[in-house]
C-alpha cells in the first residue's frame, strides 16, 4: 500500500510535467489545427535558458540558492521562451496565413549566421554571414518573391518538422550536444509523513504545475484575451470578422505554451537534471500523446491526459518492465482512441456533407 | 512483349552498371546510391497511403524495421539449412536464394504487421491518425529493442554477409515498386484510393467500401516498406533499432511532400534529393542538419505543393488522354 502511494505521487508529479507540456500542443491545435512539433524543443529550450539564467555569476552571487531566486530563474526562462515560441510562429508559420515581411531575411540571416561560423569561427565571420543573408532576403522581398499563401495542413506540419530539426541542431551548435547537469535551483529535501517519504522536489513539481494551470484556467475562462483565444479556436473566420486580432491572439496562445513548456522542462529538469538538445523529443512526443488523449483542443483534456499518461508510465515501470516505458504512452493512446475515438473529452465529431 | 523487352533489358542493364558502378564511382558513392534506392522504395510506398489514398500515416519506419528484422532473423538463423537445399548453386546464386526469401518473408511480414495496425486505426481520420500510427511505430521499435534474439538495444550484428549484388537488386526492386505502384493507381483499385483522398463520404456514398480499401492501401505500402527494409539490412549486414525512430518516418514524410505529394515522380525526386543532400553533408555534423531544416522551411513558405508539384508529367499525360477517350 506504501509502495503504491509513493508511485501514486512519483506519477502525479512526472504527470503534472506531461500536462504542462500537452497544455502548449493543445492550446496551439485549437486555434491553428497544427500539431507543432517544434514545441518538443522549445521545452528543450526553456531548461537551457533556466540553465544558462542559474548558473550566471550575478545571478548566482545577488540571489544564491533561495525560492525567490528559483523563481526568478524560472519566470525569466518562461519569458524566454514564450519569446522563442512567438518567433517561430511570426517566421515559420504565419507566413503562409497571412501576408508578412521579412521572413527570407530572417532565415538567410539565421542561415548566413550558421556559415560564417562554420567556415570562420570567429564572432565577425558569424556577423558578416548573417548581414550577408539578411540582405539577400531583403533584396529577393523586394523583388516580389512572397512566400505563399497555403492551404495545405501538410505543408504547414512539414514546416512544423523543420522547425524542430532546426531547433535541435540549433541547439547543439549553441549549448554543445553533451549532456549537461541543471543546477539545484532549490535544495532537495525528504519529507516523512508517516511511512511516506515525500522528495520535495516533486512536490514542488505538482504545486507548480498546479498553480500554473490554476492561472491559465483564469486566463482562458475570466479574461478578456482567453475570450478571444476561446473564439479563435471555435472559427477563426468568426472571430476576425467580429473584430479580433486573429493574428495577435495566435502569437499570445504561443506565447503562453511556450512559457508552460519552458516552466516543464525547468520541472522535470529538477527531477532528472540531465539536460542536452534532443531531451525534447521523447517528453514532447509523450505530451501530445497526452494532448490527444484527452482530445486535442480541450484545455482540461491535455491535463487529464497527462496525468493519466504519467500515472500509467510510472505504474508499468514500478509494477512492470522499464524497457517498455516508452511503449506504454503509445499503447494507452491506441487502447483509449479504439474505444474513444476523439480522445476521452474530445467532442464527437460530426460529418456534415 | 513490350513489357517482357522493357525487363529482360533493365536487367541486363542493371546487372551491366552492377559490374562497372563500384569502379565508376568509388565505394563511398556507390553506397549513397544504393541508400538513395532504398528511399525511393520507402517513399514511393509512403506515398501510396499520404499521397494517393490520403491517410496520414507517420507511422513507415516500423513496418521498414518489420521487414528488416523478419528477413535478418530468417537468413541469419536459416542459413545453413537454406544453402543447404540449393548446394548445387555457384555462392553467387545461393547469396541470391537467401535475399529472395529473406525479402518474401519481410513483404509477409510487414503485410501482416501493416493489416494488423490497419484495421484499428483506419476507423481514426486525420491527425488521430497519423498520431496513433506513429505510436504503432514506436511500439514496434520498443518490441524489437528487448527481444534479445534479434540483439535488443545492442543492435543486430551477426546478419551474415550476402555477396555484393546489391546495386542489381536493390534498384530492380525500385523498378518493381515503381510499376507495381503506377499499375495499382491506375487500376480501378487506385481510383478508388484516389476518390477516398478527394472525399472520403462522396467515396462512400458511390459503393466504395472505404475501409477495405483504405487497409488494403496500407497493406500495400507496408509491404514495400518491409522489402526496403529487408535489402537495407542485408546491405548494411548490421541493424539497430535506433534506425527506426519516428525521425526516420519523418524523413520519409519530408521526401513524399518535397517531392510533391502524389506524385510517384516526386516522391523519386525527393528522395534521391534528400538521401543526397543528407548524406553528401554528412562530414559537416550539426551545421549539415540546421541548414536542411531551414532550407525545408523555406521551401514549404515558398512552394508547398512540392518541387514536382503539379508538374507531373506521366500522370499529365495520362489524364489527357482519358479525358479524350
Amino acid at each position: 500500500m506504501i509502495t503504491f502511494l509513493q508511485q501514486l505521487i512519483n506519477g502525479i508529479s512526472q504527470g503534472s510535467a506531461y500536462a504542462l507540456i500537452a497544455l502548449g500542443y493543445t492550446m496551439v491545435y485549437g486555434v491553428l489545427g497544427l500539431i507543432n512539433f517544434a514545441h518538443s524543443d522549445v521545452y528543450m529550450f526553456g531548461a537551457f535558458m533556466g540553465y544558462y539564467i542559474a548558473n550566471n555569476r550575478v545571478v548566482q552571487e545577488r540571489l544564491g540558492t533561495s525560492v525567490f531566486a528559483a523563481i526568478l530563474v524560472m519566470m525569466a526562462a518562461m519569458a524566454l521562451s514564450a519569446g522563442l515560441g512567438i518567433l517561430i510562429e511570426r517566421f515559420a508559420y504565419r507566413p503562409g496565413r497571412t501576408q508578412t515581411r521579412f521572413t527570407l531575411a530572417f532565415w538567410l540571416g539565421i542561415l548566413g549566421a550558421v556559415f560564417g561560423d562554420l567556415f570562420t569561427h570567429s564572432a565577425v565571420g558569424i556577423l558578416v554571414g548573417a548581414l550577408i543573408g539578411i540582405a539577400v532576403g531583403v533584396i529577393v522581398e523586394l523583388a516580389g518573391i512572397h512566400p505563399v499563401r497555403q492551404d495545405s495542413r501538410l505543408a504547414l506540419l512539414i514546416i512544423a518538422i523543420g522547425v524542430s530539426l532546426f531547433l535541435e541542431n540549433g541547439g547543439q551548435l549553441a549549448f554543445g550536444a553533451d549532456p549537461k547537469f541543471f543546477p539545484e535551483i532549490i535544495p532537495s529535501a525528504s519529507l516523512n509523513v508517516g511511512a511516506l517519504n515525500l522528495d520535495t522536489q516533486k512536490l514542488i513539481v505538482l504545486l507548480v504545475s498546479i498553480i500554473l494551470m490554476v492561472l491559465l484556467n483564469l486566463l482562458v475562462n475570466y479574461t478578456k484575451t482567453g475570450k478571444a483565444m476561446r473564439a479563435v479556436s471555435y472559427n477563426i473566420d468568426a472571430a476576425k470578422l467580429m473584430g479580433i486580432n486573429t493574428d495577435r491572439i495566435i502569437a499570445f496562445t504561443f506565447g503562453v505554451g511556450s512559457a508552460l513548456a519552458a516552466a516543464g522542462g525547468i520541472l522535470v529538469s529538477l527531477l532528472y537534471p540531465k539536460i542536452d538538445p534532443l531531451m525534447g523529443v521523447m517528453p514532447g512526443l509523450k505530451a501530445f500523446v497526452a494532448a490527444v488523449l484527452g482530445g486535442i483542443g480541450n484545455i482540461t483534456g491535455a491535463m487529464v491526459g497527462g496525468l493519466i499518461l504519467g500515472f500509467a508510465e510510472v505504474m508499468a515501470v514500478g509494477y512492470g518492465s522499464s524497457t517498455y516505458r516508452d511503449a506504454i504512452a503509445f499503447i494507452v493512446l491506441v487502447l483509449i482512441l479504439l474505444f474513444k475515438p476523439g480522445g476521452i473529452m474530445g467532442k464527437g465529431t460530426v460529418e456534415k456533407v | 512483349m513490350k513489357r517482357a523487352v522493357f525487363w529482360l533489358v533493365a536487367v541486363l542493364l542493371l546487372v551491366g552498371l552492377q559490374m562497372q558502378l563500384g569502379n565508376w564511382i568509388g565505394p563511398y558513392y556507390y553506397k549513397i546510391v544504393i541508400l538513395a534506392g532504398i528511399y525511393i522504395i520507402l517513399a514511393v510506398s509512403l506515398n501510396l497511403i499520404n499521397g494517393i489514398t490520403g491517410q496520414f500515416s507517420i507511422g513507415h519506419a516500423g513496418f521498414y524495421a518489420v521487414g528488416a528484422y523478419t528477413s535478418a532473423s530468417l537468413v541469419t538463423y536459416g542459413e545453413s539449412s537454406i544453402r543447404g537445399m540449393v548446394e548445387f548453386l555457384p555462392r553467387i546464386g545461393q547469396d541470391a536464394v537467401l535475399l529472395l526469401l529473406g525479402i518474401l518473408a519481410a513483404a509477409i511480414a510487414a503485410g501482416i504487421a501493416g493489416l494488423a495496425v490497419g484495421i484499428p486505426s483506419l476507423r481514426l481520420r486525420g491527425d488521430y491518425l497519423a498520431i496513433v500510427t506513429l505510436g504503432f511505430g514506436e511500439i514496434i521499435r520498443v518490441v524489437i529493442l528487448n527481444v534479445d534474439a534479434v540483439g535488443g538495444a545492442r543492435g543486430f550484428s551477426s546478419i551474415p554477409a550476402l555477396s555484393d549484388f546489391f546495386f542489381f537488386w536493390v534498384f530492380l526492386f525500385v523498378l518493381i515498386t515503381v510499376s507495381v505502384i503506377r499499375n495499382v493507381v491506375n487500376s480501378s483499385y487506385g481510383r478508388a484510393f484516389i476518390s477516398i483522398r478527394d472525399d472520403e463520404i462522396a467515396a462512400e456514398a458511390m459503393g466504395v467500401d472505404t475501409t477495405r480499401f483504405k487497409v488494403l492501401s496500407f497493406v500495400i505500402s507496408s509491404m514495400f516498406a518491409g522489402i526496403a527494409g529487408s535489402l537495407f539490412g542485408h546491405y548494411t549486414a548490421y541493424l539497430n533499432p535506433n534506425s527506426f525512430t519516428f525521425i526516420t518516418s519523418f524523413y520519409l514524410i519530408i521526401m513524399i511532400v518535397v517531392g510533391g505529394l502524389g506524385s510517384i515522380e516526386g516522391s523519386i525526386l525527393g528522395a534521391i534529393l534528400i538521401t543526397l543532400v543528407l548524406e553528401l553533408f554528412r562530414s559537416l555534423s550539426e551545421f549539415r542538419l540546421v541548414g536542411f531544416s531551414i532550407l525545408l522551411v523555406l521551401v514549404m513558405l515558398y512552394r508547398p505543393q512540392g518541387l514536382m508539384g503539379v508538374w507531373e508529367l506521366l500522370r499529365l499525360k495520362r489524364r489527357t488522354v482519358a479525358a479524350k477517350s
